[in-house]
């Protein structure tokens, strides 16, 4: 099969590789999750991937020429292309006959859910195989913490500084509708539920999107200490869903598959009482949100009934 | 010459990151339960792990984010002022 040579194993902490594909020394913020994240998710998927990174936090991070804290190649391409790149260096290595090699996309919130999503729904129309994965810190934080239509209500931005008014933009929930083989969400401060989702995603052809909550100690300000309690908090008080959905089947995974039912959730407070963002979050905001999250839970849990 | 614009994988792509530390973190040996959830959730790789289970940081590069000693169940790890 096309560039898929398979991960086989559960990934558990002493199954994950001691290898470094992210090298030591890279741009990156203290505590950011984004390359956590890009760590854990390199040694799932093995040296024989190409990434796509388009302007963003993992862009910057790469450092300066000419060294690169990434062992496996890396693509800096055009804010709104990953995608269509994806779609191209994909195509490019069938060409040439190479089939074991896993194409990833690796963008921010702001390179998918707004910029991105045209050459994005593109490549998942036409099936592309490839991976995309939106590490999403909920704004554009490299350019200095603006506003995304991924940014949550509520959130303190340069350009929303009284709090977002929208809500947050669904982008999994419209990958689900373009029918794509395999969609999931995650979360940094859960790495091993990203790692196997990553197994399942590469046992799979097609076009496969994952979408990781992904805490930024200066954009959401809280301490860099805090960041894995931080994506916790989000997943344990039910502002972020942990799920996967396997052509048509969505299942809970990680501990959200024990707060199906709201009362085992924590108070949506201590999640935004820990960062500075939700300052401006007043009570009748919150119940708002709060509303919001019981909604996506209704529809999620909707999915789980198949 | 021909210079290609393509930056070849090394440590120390974003400069001796581990300048930009104010805190230190220090392994405590003897407390440390060797479950290396410290290893797991590094952003930098730089906490390493031996063949006996023993972790140990690499501080050229550690950014002094204090993520280890906050995962630590058995607070092995404490976060040391550099000055
Ligand atoms: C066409 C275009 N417009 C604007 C920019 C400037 N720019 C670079 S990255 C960025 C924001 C990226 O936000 P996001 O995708 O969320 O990634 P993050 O920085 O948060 O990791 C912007 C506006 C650009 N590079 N190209
Ligand atoms: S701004 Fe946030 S996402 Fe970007 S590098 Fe810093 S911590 Fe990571
Ligand atoms: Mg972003």
């Amino acid at each position: 099969m096309v560039g898929h040579q398979g991960i086989t194993e559960t990934f558990t902490l002493k199954s994950l590789t001691d290898e470094e594909y992210l090298l030591p020394g890279n741009a990156a913020c203290p505590g950011c999750a984004a390359v956590m994240a890009m760590r854990i998710g390199l040694k799932a998927l093995g040296p024989r991937t190409v990434l796509i990174v388009p302007a963003c936090c993992m862009s910057v991070a790469q450092g300066h020429y000419p060294k690169t804290p990434s062992k496996v190649p890396v693509f800096n391409t055009a804010f709104a292309a990953s995608a269509a790149t994806a779609s191209g260096i994909r195509a490019a290595l069938e060409m040439k006959g190479i089939t074991d090699v896993y194409v990833v996309c690796w963008a921010g919130d702001g390179g998918t859910a707004d910029i991105g999503i045209q050459s994005l729904s593109g490549a998942a129309e036409r099936g592309d195989d490839l991976i995309y994965i939106c590490y999403d810190n909920e704004a554009y934080m490299n350019t200095g913490t603006q506003r995304s239509s991924s940014t949550s209500e509520g959130a303190r931005t340069t350009t929303t500084i009284t709090g977002k008014a929208e809500r947050k933009k669904d982008v999994p929930g419209i990958m689900m509708a373009h029918r794509i083989p395999y969609v999931a969400t995650a979360c940094a401060s859960y790495p091993l539920d990203f790692a196997n989702k990553l197994r399942r995603a590469v046992s799979i052809k097609g076009t496969r999107y994952i979408h990781l909550l992904s805490p930024c100690p200066p954009g959401w300000r809280y301490p860099s200490e805090k960041t894995v309690e931080v994506g916790r908090l989000a997943v344990e008080t039910g502002a972020w869903i942990l799920y996967e959905w396997t052509g048509g089947r969505c299942r809970l995974t990680g501990p959200s598959s024990g707060l199906a039912d709201r009362s085992r959730r924590r108070p949506l407070e201590e999640y935004l009482r820990i960062q500075g963002r939700f300052s401006e979050a007043d009570p009748s905001k919150i119940e708002a949100m709060k509303k919001r999250i019981d909604e996506e839970w209704e529809m999620i849990l909707e999915l789980c009934k198949g | 010459m021909v210079v290609l614009p393509v930056s070849r994988g090394r440590e120390g792509a974003g400069g001796l990151t581990g300048m930009w530390r104010i805190k230190r973190p220090v392994v405590d040996s003897s407390k440390c339960t060797k479950c290396h959830l410290c290893w797991l959730f590094c952003p930098e790789g730089v906490v390493r792990r031996g063949s006996k289970g023993e972790v140990w940081i690499v501080y050229e590069f550690c950014k002094g984010c204090g993520i280890c000693a906050e995962v630590c169940a058995a607070h092995a790890i404490k976060m040391v002022r550099e000055v």
